[in-house]
């Protein structure tokens, strides 16, 4: 190997440890989709992740929303709509619907 | 009181109904006719609150009544047109009409807090006496899966309604 060779090794292994120690997994944020129906919310995902998102479908006749507890979210969900919401704190956040306050669930964000 | 003789003659309608043997089980275009009938009441017993009242609970409850049993009456219209159904009158929805024009007239005469309480206990005993004829009538007796399905997705609507009126009604007691 050259000597021009190893010095771009060199500057390149230096950028490299400058970088954030981020896992490959963590990097990545998904999405889910929680679907609406027949009056109740659709299986919450497990496993969630800060960062990841939430596609709220509402395959209902009726006006829905998703809306949280601790205001992070808010999304009016007209029949037939969708609406998609990035989970930006961990832990547990309850969400209900406010024009139907028996539909309810909780998403645990990790 | 009147308002209550009301009240227990439309429960009577929809509890004779759910002690029919299945010879007398209601037909599909009955049933569809009886459904309508059932929430195009209640949508003007919600207007009628709208007129009356100031108070902010009661009006949101009525809002929310006009719209969501507007919203299942649109979906069940849609569907008899669909399926090629006439809803069919019968005594059940004559006896429902009759009853909640007897108490819209009741409720008529009555203001302020008084009018609130009886709409919303009302609405308690209203809703009640129809999710129990829908579970124990009108969903077993149903033919047609999609209007099954509706008269089901129905049902998990008008308990939510039932619960929040008997939260509402709670203030009122």
């Amino acid at each position: 190997m050259s000597l021009r060779s190893r010095r771009a090794l060199h500057f390149a292994a230096g950028i490299w440890a400058l970088l954030p120690a981020v896992s490959p997994a963590a990097a990545v944020p998904r999405t889910y989709t929680i679907v609406i129906e027949k009056m109740k919310f659709g299986p919450v995902p497990a496993q969630l992740r800060k960062g990841d998102a939430i596609i709220w479908m509402n395959q209902d006749f009726l006006r829905h929303s998703a809306t949280a507890a601790d205001h992070s979210f808010d999304v009016d969900l007209k029949p037939g709509a969708k609406a998609k919401t990035v989970l930006n704190k961990s832990g547990a956040i309850a969400f209900v619907c406010r024009y139907h306050p028996g539909m309810r669930g909780v998403l645990r964000v990790q | 009181m009147k308002l209550t003789i009301a009240l227990i003659s439309a429960a009577s309608i929809l509890t004779f109904s759910g002690q029919a043997n299945a010879a007398d089980a209601p037909t599909d275009p009955q049933i569809a006719h009886i459904a309508y009938t059932a929430g195009n009441l209640d949508i003007a017993a919600g207007k009628q609150a709208l007129a009356r009242s100031h108070d902010k609970t009661v009006r949101a409850f009525a809002q929310e009544m006009v719209r969501d049993h507007q919203a299942v009456n649109d979906k069940a219209l849609a569907l008899v047109k669909k399926l090629h159904v006439t809803p069919e009158d019968n005594a059940t929805s004559k006896g429902l009409t009759k009853a909640a024009d007897a108490t819209r007239s009741k409720l008529s005469h009555l203001n302020g807090r008084a009018f609130d309480k009886a709409y919303i206990e009302n609405e308690v005993a209203y809703h009640k006496t129809v999710n129990g004829a829908l579970e124990g009538t009108l969903i077993p007796s149903a033919k047609n899966g999609e209007l099954k399905s509706l008269l089901e997705t129905g049902l998990n609507l008008f308990r939510e309604h039932q619960a929040h009126a008997e939260q509402v009604a709670r203030a009122f007691k």
